[in-house]
């Protein structure tokens, strides 16, 4: 799997370098800087682009703004991005197309190598991979009013509900949670006749749907 | 060329002169009623105040004369090239009418206005009138020996008197287009000048003292030394939190690892365990310094500037927030956006935490050199600046950019608060 990687910083590269090389990614370039990364995006192809929001020449958003604007021109390129802290604010500009394959986490993820691969793999597959800290956001905001559908979760469901929000599929779940596949799908059956949402197999489609409902009345 | 010269500097002179006796005219004619209009109202108002009528009304009244005094400074800056300082203080925008009316009373700018316009009255009445005087009435003394005397003297022998020269037929009429004539050199020579006297005379009565220059200082010593204090505050959190908290955190992540070298050969369960117990380690140091860098600059606030920060501050918060934001586009200065989103998180933390409200209302709005930034909650009501509220910080810190807080907090809601700082976009 070939993959552009955008990091200004030299040690957060190296290291992001030798962990996707460890586990067989090909990098296709690893580039310092804005303008690198859009020539490397439109030129390379890459399966997967990893990309920080801070980048030269601005040292603002321009890998966000770089990211987005290669998903214009080539619509679904996977791409996830990694910041030091993560913002509902960004997470919506990425999903705002609706056509999945986007990634949002926190630098800090790297550190679980074994999750932080399977986050990449899931992305480049057209999946989503938020962090964990933008759903909790969305849940303490959604429960500020004590009396949301997502209140009437039982704490089970709410776990379940936020690996589901991060885009993992029913078989990481139960995996995580240590419980059945089957518990898995009948807890998730539950959250959607809560939350009012409709049935998908589609991993994505679920994600998306479940972060609409969160999001609904912005 | 020579004659030209002069042909041309007497052309311009005489241009001045008809200028000066033009706006002199529409200054006298304009000001006068204006003037008395304001220093009566003025009187009328303050002497109301001890039955309580007077405090209602005297802010409007001072904030008119202001805006009066101001069109004349810079009538005096246009016309004339008069440039008058003007040094009013901010009006402490409370909801109490009291204070408000207090606080006018205690700027001398105030009386000073005051006076101003009673010596305009008269002596600025005259001297706006008389470049027009000057100019316009030997027109009549030039036009007399023309036949115009018949007009005036009806029954002969009976004179009309065109300033000293008693008119009683054409030849006398003669005399008095002398008059005229010499008149009209005195216009020629000093009507600029004249007209000038009275914007002298304005700037005479209108500039500040040095007591309020003084006080100025004094202002902005103050705000200087609050500001002084406030950031060498924030600097010992920040130290205090760094020791305490991140570099704390390392040093045990070292140690840990250091036991991990010694173990890792001996006993690699335990061993296992520590690596856990310093990845562990090394994530809340990060989480920490993520809040540290929250608390100091905002990264979305240095990443797209005090629109976004303030959007995605909205979206972190519990109640349901709309942010309208119009700064076409441009960046306001980094010390103010600072300052300014600082503020706004300070007055929506208090919305959340005391008002009790269902939704918040953000409105940032930059227009004719000035930041307005509007927060409002359906809430309670019954904030007040002071009497320790967080208003009365954030109120100093806006201090050290001349910025203003103005608080509408009815018992019972809604509460809105506007905060005003004038500030350039780039």
């Amino acid at each position: 799997m070939r993959v552009v990687l955008a990091e200004d910083l030299f040690l957060l590269r190296d290291g992001l370098v030798r962990l996707l090389e460890a586990y067989d990614f090909e990098i296709a370039a690893a580039v310092e800087s804005g303008p690198e990364l859009e020539r490397a995006l439109a030129e390379l192809e890459p399966d997967v682009a990893v990309v920080d929001v801070r980048l030269p020449p601005t040292h603002t958003d321009e890998g966000l703004q770089c990211a987005l604007q290669a998903r214009r021109r080539r619509p679904g390129l996977p791409v996830l991005v990694l910041s030091q802290h993560v913002e509902q604010l960004y997470a919506r500009e990425l999903l705002a197309d609706g056509t999945g394959g986007i990634g949002y986490l926190l630098k800090d993820r790297v550190f679980d190598a074994e999750q932080f691969v399977d986050a990449v793999r899931r992305v480049a597959a057209g999946g989503t991979a938020m962090d964990p800290q933008v759903i909790q956001q969305l849940l303490a905001r959604r429960s500020g009013d004590g009396q949301g559908p997502v209140d009437r979760l039982t704490p089970r469901e709410r776990e379940v509900m936020e690996l589901m929000a991060q885009g993992r599929s029913n078989a990481a779940i139960a995996g995580k949670l240590v419980v059945t596949e089957r518990a898995v799908a009948k807890h998730t059956a539950n959250i959607f006749v809560k939350l009012g949402l409709e049935v998908s197999d589609d991993d994505n489609r679920r994600v998306l749907a479940v972060l609409a409902y969160l999001d609904r009345d912005r | 060329m020579n004659t030209n010269t002069k042909s041309g500097e007497g052309g311009s002179r005489a241009r001045g002169m008809v200028l000066a006796a033009g706006r002199g005219l529409a200054l006298a004619v304009g000001s006068l009623p204006l003037s008395i209009l304001g220093f009566c109202l003025s009187l009328v108002s303050m002497a109301l105040i001890p039955i309580g009528v007077g405090a209602l009304t005297t802010p409007y009244v001072v904030k008119g004369v202001r805006a009066y005094a101001e069109r004349r400074r810079a009538l005096a800056e246009r016309w004339g090239g008069v440039h008058i300082p003007s040094a009013y203080r901010p009006a402490p925008e409370t909801v109490n009418p009291f204070r408000r009316t207090y606080a006018l009373l205690r700027d001398p700018a105030t009386w000073r206005d005051l006076l101003w316009l009673l010596v305009d009255i008269p002596a600025g009445f005259l001297t706006a009138l008389l470049p027009a005087v000057l100019v316009f009435y030997p027109i009549e003394g030039l036009a007399l020996p023309a036949g115009l005397w018949r007009v005036y003297v009806e029954t002969p022998g009976v004179a009309y008197w065109y300033g000293f020269v008693p008119v009683t037929d054409r030849t006398s009429a003669f005399g008095a287009a002398a008059l005229g004539a010499v008149l009209l050199v005195v216009a020629h020579r000093y009507a600029v000048r004249v007209h000038q006297v009275h914007f002298l005379l304005t700037k005479a009565m209108l500039t500040p003292s040095q007591a309020e220059l003084a006080e100025r200082v004094r202002v902005l010593t103050e705000t200087r030394r609050d500001a002084v204090d406030t950031s060498a505050a924030e600097l010992r959190r920040i130290e205090r939190d760094l020791h305490d908290g991140a570099q704390a955190r390392l040093v045990a992540m070292g140690m840990d690892l250091g036991t991990v070298e010694m173990l890792v050969d001996k006993d690699p369960e335990k061993a296992k365990a520590l690596l856990a117990q310093a990845r562990q380690s090394s994530a809340e140091a990060l989480s920490e310094l993520r809040d540290l860098v929250r608390g100091i600059h905002p990264p979305v606030l240095a990443e797209r500037g005090l629109g976004d920060a303030v959007r995605a501050l909205a979206l972190r918060l519990p109640v349901t927030t709309e942010v309208s934001v119009e700064l076409e586009g441009g960046r306001v200065d980094a010390p103010v956006e600072s300052a300014a989103y600082f503020a706004v998180s300070e007055l929506l933390t208090n919305a959340v935490k005391h008002s009790g409200a269902g939704r918040i209302w953000v409105d940032l709005h930059h227009g004719a050199g000035r930041l307005r930034i509007s927060v409002t909650d359906d809430g309670t009501g019954g904030a007040a600046i002071g009497a320790g509220s967080g208003l009365a910080g954030v109120e100093r810190r806006l201090g050290t950019f001349d910025g203003v807080l103005a608080v509408s907090s009815p018992a019972g809601g809604p509460t809105m608060v506007t905060m005003e700082i004038p500030c350039v976009l780039s």
